[in-house]
């Protein structure tokens, strides 16, 4: 997904360490309600479904 | 012999009426080939007997009980079924009655996150949405066929068999004298969603049936509340579940909860323990007065129907043809529907205007409606009662999310039922310039309504039979008569610029007409006798219109 608007590598660092700290700040029990809501907000951020399916295709792969 | 029960006489609110057994002539040594019966009499039933009626055709109703229908039934009618019933000859009896709404609010926990909204057009005589208990439509129903005796009422008439041949229909019958055969060259099984009929023909219905089981409630109670559809998700008198208010007239509210996987559907049951949740939930919204309980049922969801609604000479409609879920108000409206596609083709049919083959559209148009409910309900269905924990995750992101953005609150949308376009029907004009309109219904829709210069609707001046709508056609176009149909005649409408045009046409001075129907000069609408349009076409060519009848007819 190296499209033109990727984040920076600073940029990508600091989402990665936030989302891990707001998960843990969450408690097991309410993460995946939260990240089923983060999915749906940038899912209608970027506007664009066929995106948001690569997306989907691109996070389910190589999961175990 | 078939004794009905009774009637229940302690309703909070209806007077259910008795109707006698009627000793019928086949049980005197006759036996006459009825040219229509129809098995059941309940809403479908008794709106297909008259819009039978409308066509000039008397049909014969076998009903096993003695009196309307009690329970927790249908509730909410459409536009498009106030039309029908406008139609019918029942308005000012049911708009006097029903209440009025364009509104609903969902909920979650106890914060609004869903506004429904269905504006009123001033286009348009009737509201979006009525609520009418079903008992006084069966009422109304009853009383518009016995005033102008449309139809022959058979009560207390229970069907314990039928057969066909080739030629006819022959159905088994007890009563309280004991049993007797008729004999009818068309059926139509209007009887419920455990249709006799159905059953004996050996038919199954298939689709899916939706987890979840809910509990619906009629109440009795004071309320100041407006008419309004409302919804709560989880709250917090009823955690976990989703709840439903509707108001109904005569001071009954309809109260629908979900019951919890972990709660035991027969102990729920139990008045005492929906007293004590109902009252959690009227403590939650504030309402302080006194109630009582109306009636109480479970109700399971299901998406189910039969692969073909036309059954050799039995043609089954409504409840026994397909059960589609109550959110969204599709049943009955649906059932409504079914009536008033089926019932200008059986006419023709009998007529002798039609080949037999036009009752098979019937099912080819009407069942694929049911498919489109299906899918719209499915989601209703699957927000309302999520089937597995993906969906259950989703509904409830969707929820917290719509409580501080709108979009997502649209997720919420009950999607109410609306008129099915009969967009790839057989019966549409083989060629029609539909696709070159900007505006107005498209070939199969409904006819759109339309305010006139003197303050009456254009629906008014449709049917029953086909209506030609010709615009600018004032001038006199050549005659279409229908050679060969012993139908009552095409009527031909024209809409007039003038200000004042010859009788017959309609006045659109301003243009209003035309504007709406993305009409030029000599463009036509055909309509069909159901108020769907057939096909239209820019320039007006008798031929054309001709060959589309006698599509549309099956001539």
């Amino acid at each position: 997904m190296n499209t033109p608007s990727s984040l920076s590598f600073e940029d990508l660092e600091r989402v990665y360490a936030l989302l891990a700290e707001t998960i843990d700040g969450l408690g097991p029990e309410r993460e995946a309600l939260f990240l089923s809501k983060l999915t749906l907000v940038l899912a209608q951020a970027l506007g664009d479904f066929e995106t948001v399916t690569r997306a989907m295709d691109t996070a389910r792969r190589d999961l175990d | 012999m078939h004794i009905p029960d009774a009637p229940r006489q302690d309703s909070l609110y209806f007077t259910y009426p008795v109707f006698p057994f009627t000793r019928p002539v086949e049980m005197d040594g006759e036996r006459p080939l009825h040219d229509v019966v129809i098995v059941g009499g309940g809403p479908v039933g008794l709106v297909t007997a008259i819009e039978l009626a409308r066509h000039g055709v008397r049909a014969v109703v076998l009903e096993s009980k003695s009196s309307v229908s009690d329970g927790s039934r249908a509730l909410a009618f459409s536009r498009r079924s106030q039309e029908i019933m406008h139609g019918l000859g029942i308005t000012t009896r049911v708009q006097a009655k029903a209440l009025s709404w364009t509104e609903g609010r969902s909920f979650y926990r106890d914060k609004i996150i869903f506004r429904l909204s269905m504006p009123r057009s001033a286009e348009e005589r009737f509201g979006p949405m009525i609520n009418l208990q079903q008992c006084y439509l069966e009422k109304f129903l009853v009383e518009r066929i016995a005033d102008a005796d449309l139809a022959e009422l058979r009560w207390c008439n229970q069907v314990t068999g039928a057969t066909q041949t080739a030629d006819k229909v022959t159905i088994s019958l007890d009563t309280p004298e004991g049993a007797y055969q008729l004999d009818a060259r068309y059926v139509i099984a209007a009887d419920g969603a455990r249709s006799a009929l159905r059953e004996t023909f050996g038919l199954r219905m298939s689709g899916a049936s939706h987890e979840g089981v809910y509990l619906i409630a009629d109440i009795k109670i004071d309320s100041a509340l407006p008419t309004e559809r409302h919804a709560w998700f989880d709250p917090p008198s009823n955690p976990g579940a989703t709840m439903l208010m509707h108001k109904q007239p005569d001071g009954l509210w309809r109260v629908d909860y979900q019951l919890r996987e972990d709660q035991d559907p027969e102990v729920e049951l139990q008045p005492e323990r929906i007293k004590a949740r109902i009252q959690s939930h009227l403590d939650l919204i504030g309402e302080t007065a006194p109630w009582e309980l109306e009636m109480s049922s479970l109700y399971k969801a299901h998406c189910i129907c039969l692969d073909d609604y036309r059954h050799g000479r039995v043609l089954f409609a409504g409840d026994a043809a397909h059960l589609v879920p109550i959110f969204g108000v599709r049943g009955l409206n649906s059932g409504i529907a079914d009536a008033n596609n089926l019932a200008w083709k059986m006419a023709s049919v009998l007529s002798g205007g039609s080949a037999d083959r036009l009752l098979d559209s019937y099912s080819a148009e009407r069942r694929p409606a049911t498919l489109e409910i299906f899918e719209q309900a499915t989601k209703s269905t699957a927000f309302m009662t999520p089937p597995s924990r993906g969906y259950r995750l989703l509904r409830d992101a969707a929820l917290s999310l719509a409580l501080s953005q709108p979009w997502a609150g649209e997720l919420a949308n009950p999607r109410q039922s609306q008129p099915y376009d009969y967009a790839d029907s057989p019966l549409n004009a083989e060629t029609d310039d539909d696709a070159v309109f900007t505006a107005g219904p498209r070939t199969g829709a409904p006819l759109a309504d339309a305010r006139l210069t003197d303050g009456n609707h254009l629906l008014d001046h449709i049917g029953p039979g086909p209506t030609l709508l010709g615009f600018g056609l004032d001038k006199q176009g050549p005659d279409l008569d229908w050679p060969g149909v012993k139908w009552p005649g095409v009527k031909r409408l024209a809409v007039s610029r003038s200000a004042a045009p010859a009788p017959d046409t309609l006045a659109d001075p301003h243009g209003h007409l035309f504007e709406r129907f993305g009409a030029t000069e000599d463009c036509c609408y055909l309509i069909r006798p159901d108020g769907h349009v057939a096909g239209r076409w820019r320039t007006y060519d008798p031929g054309v219109v001709e060959a589309a009848l006698q599509r549309l007819f099956a001539a």
